[in-house]
């Protein structure tokens, strides 16, 4: 079989090694009913729990991975939060804000000790502010994706990486996350999810646990009890 | 450089009292066995969550072809590219290709076993492209022209004195007296000095630990960034795959997520996992303007419908290896190519012909601890066995598994390698003088000559062990 590509070779070998030929009418209609209507195969109890519970426990899996937390009663309030953690850690308040029609909406003009720009991050940015997409409780993960207002270097090139999320953004299970992100995106997903659980690590040194690998050295989240 | 017996007994030796080398296996053991304990006594549905991820890699594995077609044209739908290759050479090409189209000088390398089994940096710098990678531990190794020694912890053979000493090797533009005696120092120059290079990059080239057949998505799951900063940056990012990495769902994907982790290192989720689905969109401000997915066969449709198939479950996420014996005695450079640890002594063999690798399910001792935390319930010691049956009985018929392919290009393609990978293998298993008890039915010996010898025959070696295994059983 000179002619025929590398793909329909492989193809092919699958196919000769499984002992059938290529799946066709019922048996196909029914895989494609599994992806398209895909269900969880299950989820964690621990997940399936009232949604105060939900954010309790997102707190707690999120701060169990060094992600640390700090919590408003409005979204009016986060401005303030920010300028907060920034002199707390004597990080200079210089930020880059990701360019979310909401986020920037916000009242920052209130913070006049912040110095504020919007867009992608760039070198050497020291300090991002983005939204979130959801958070997941049962393990303090963030779910961040990407898009005009929503850069994805923002969440990987600082140092500081703050996430601005609305307790009722949370959901129990990455499921949850899945069924929501299909329900907001239907027939394409974002070019980037980005599911975050805590600071960047690593362990290549003699598997001493060290923050700040490539990515942020600090994870933060602002959480806005709406 | 010829061995001779006599190297080898000064070269245990040397190993017996190489500290340097034991502390780093010592801290390999007692690091991932605590952390996997802990997180699973977390979560009590995790037994039942290791029978769902068989069962939902049985089903895809079962009708692959009909995923593997599904994803390729969700890719394209979302305006990428999937390109199919057969060998190594046919990847290892398709990937020059598109970086020539870039005229790509350096390419950035988020950390992938699939990039290891075909040799690609090598291939890259021969072609004139300078490839870097980026996961710390790889990013070690490079720079000390070593193969990693696990699959998840490459440099864990390494202790933190090595390292500084490469670093004042090769950041030969940093003041000599700096201090580096501290890991938080290695890593923030290595930081410092991998930033612009991530920013630099023409291509970047990442692995897969997932492909999503609903999506079109790729899957990524790192705990550094790197692979993240690596697809993000550069115009092009090329996701390299072997064909069983594929998964129907997101939410089948979610299950096995739940595995991974604390499996691998005991963490209840890595840091990252991302998705991407195709190239930018057009109004977004960051992401590569060309994505495009190589997907390698490389003996993988050949396992499909034998005792081998199960072996497609493997999910590398290493817990094999770090619960081995034997493993933990040599270290995973004496095992001679990039899969170490008893799924590297199952999948080597299939990966890279019987007839240079069939020595590798010998290094066993049947204890069944492999099995027993292998998320996906892959029956190892079984199959290994059955290697040891096949080779014995040389019923392998030629077409079945195409013999060589992989592992003598790659040693052909990296001469130095090979040297670091056999002057090593001689002093890990020094490390066997003080066990002798414990592994007495290892030939290892046997193995680390086939490596010297290449293409010596191990007949002899194994027939004895094959008989001595039928006797007692
Ligand atoms: S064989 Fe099992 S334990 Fe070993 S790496 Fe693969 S999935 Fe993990």
């Amino acid at each position: 079989m000179p002619d025929m590509s590398s793909r329909d070779q492989i193809l092919a070998g699958i196919r000769r090694s499984l002992g059938r030929t290529k799946i066709e009418g019922e048996q196909a209609e029914a895989l494609t009913r599994r992806l398209e209507n895909s269900q969880p195969n299950l989820i964690p109890q621990r997940a399936q729990r009232p949604h105060a519970d939900q954010v309790r426990l997102f707190v707690e899996m999120a701060e169990g991975v060094q992600t640390t937390v700090s919590r408003v009663a409005s979204a009016a309030d986060v401005p303030e939060a920010v300028a907060d953690y920034l002199k707390q850690h004597n990080l200079p308040a210089e930020l880059r804000l990701a360019p979310d029609e909401w986020l920037t909406g916000l009242p920052w003009a209130r913070k006049k000790t912040l110095t504020i720009k919007t867009g992608r991050a760039e070198e050497p940015d020291a300090v991002s502010v983005t939204p979130a997409f959801a958070g997941v409780a049962e393990t303090g993960t963030l779910m961040l994706t990407s898009g005009p207002g929503t850069p994805t270097t923002l969440n990987l090139l600082p140092e500081t990486h703050m996430v601005v999320l609305k307790a009722s953004q949370v959901v129990g299970a990455y499921e949850d996350g899945w069924k929501k992100l299909r329900e907001a995106y239907p027939g394409q997903l974002p070019r980037t999810v980005n599911y975050i659980t805590g600071p960047s690590r690593t362990g290549d040194i003699e598997q001493k646990i060290l923050m700040g690998a490539h990515g942020p050295r600090r994870l933060h989240i602002v959480l806005i009890d709406d | 450089m010829k061995p001779t017996s006599h190297a080898f007994k000064s070269n245990a030796t040397t190993a017996l009292h190489d500290e340097r080398l034991q502390r780093a296996l010592g801290n390999m053991r007692s690091g991932f066995q605590d952390k996997r304990l802990a997180a699973i006594d977390k979560l009590p549905e995790f037994e039942t969550l290791r029978d769902l991820g068989r069962d939902i890699k049985n089903h895809t594995l079962e009708h692959i072809d009909f995923y593997l077609e599904r994803f390729e044209s969700k890719v394209i739908q979302n305006g990428g590219h999937v390109h199919w290759a057969r060998t190594p050479q046919e990847a290892r090409e398709k990937i020059l290709e598109i970086c020539r189209s870039v005229d790509a000088k350096t390419v950035t390398k988020g950390k992938s076993m699939i990039a290891e089994e075909i040799a690609l940096n090598d291939f890259l710098e021969e072609s004139g492209i300078e490839p870097i990678e980026t996961d710390l531990g790889e990013y070690i190794i490079q720079i000390r022209k070593e193969p990693p020694s696990h699959i998840i912890a490459p440099a864990v053979h390494l202790n933190q004195t090595d390292v500084e000493e490469s670093f004042r090797k090769i950041h030969n533009d940093l003041p000599v007296d700096r201090p580096l005696s501290e890991p938080r120092q290695l890593l923030d120059e290595a930081r410092a000095k991998l930033r612009n290079r991530f920013i630099d990059a023409d291509v970047g080239i990442t692995g897969a630990n997932f492909l999503i057949a609903e999506t079109g998505s790729t899957v990524i799951v790192t705990n550094e960034g790197n692979g993240d900063l690596t697809q993000t940056l550069p115009k092009i990012h090329i996701v390299l795959a072997s064909l069983e990495k594929v998964v129907p769902t997101l939410d089948d994907a979610a299950t096995i997520f739940r595995l991974l982790a604390r499996s691998a290192t005991g963490q209840e989720m890595s840091v990252y996992t991302t998705f991407s689905t195709g190239p930018k969109r057009p109004e977004d401000l960051d992401g590569p303007e060309q994505y495009h997915v190589v997907l390698l066969d490389n003996g993988r449709s050949a396992m499909l419908g034998t005792e081998f198939q199960e072996m497609l479950r493997c999910i590398r996420c290493a817990a094999c290896m770090n619960h081995c014996p034997v493993y933990s005695a040599v270290g995973g450079h004496a095992y001679g190519w990039v899969y170490p640890g008893p799924m590297g002594a199952v999948l080597t063999p299939t990966l890279v012909g019987v007839q240079e690798a069939g020595h590798l399910p010998n290094a066993s001792t049947f204890c069944g601890r492999c099995e027993s935390v292998c998320p996906m319930r892959i029956p190892l010691p079984k199959m290994m066995r059955q290697w040891r049956k096949r080779e014995f009985e040389k019923k392998l018929s030629p077409g079945t598994f195409r013999a060589g392919l992989g592992l003598w290009a790659f040693f052909a393609k990296r001469p130095a390698l090979y040297q670091a990978v056999t002057g090593l293998a001689m002093r890990v298993l020094g490390r066997f003088g003080k066990d002798k008890g414990r592994f007495k039915s290892l030939p290892l010996a046997g193995g680390w000559t086939s490596v010297r010898d290449m293409p010596a025959p191990q007949g002899r070696t194994f027939q004895q062990l094959y008989r001595d295994k039928k006797r007692a059983a």
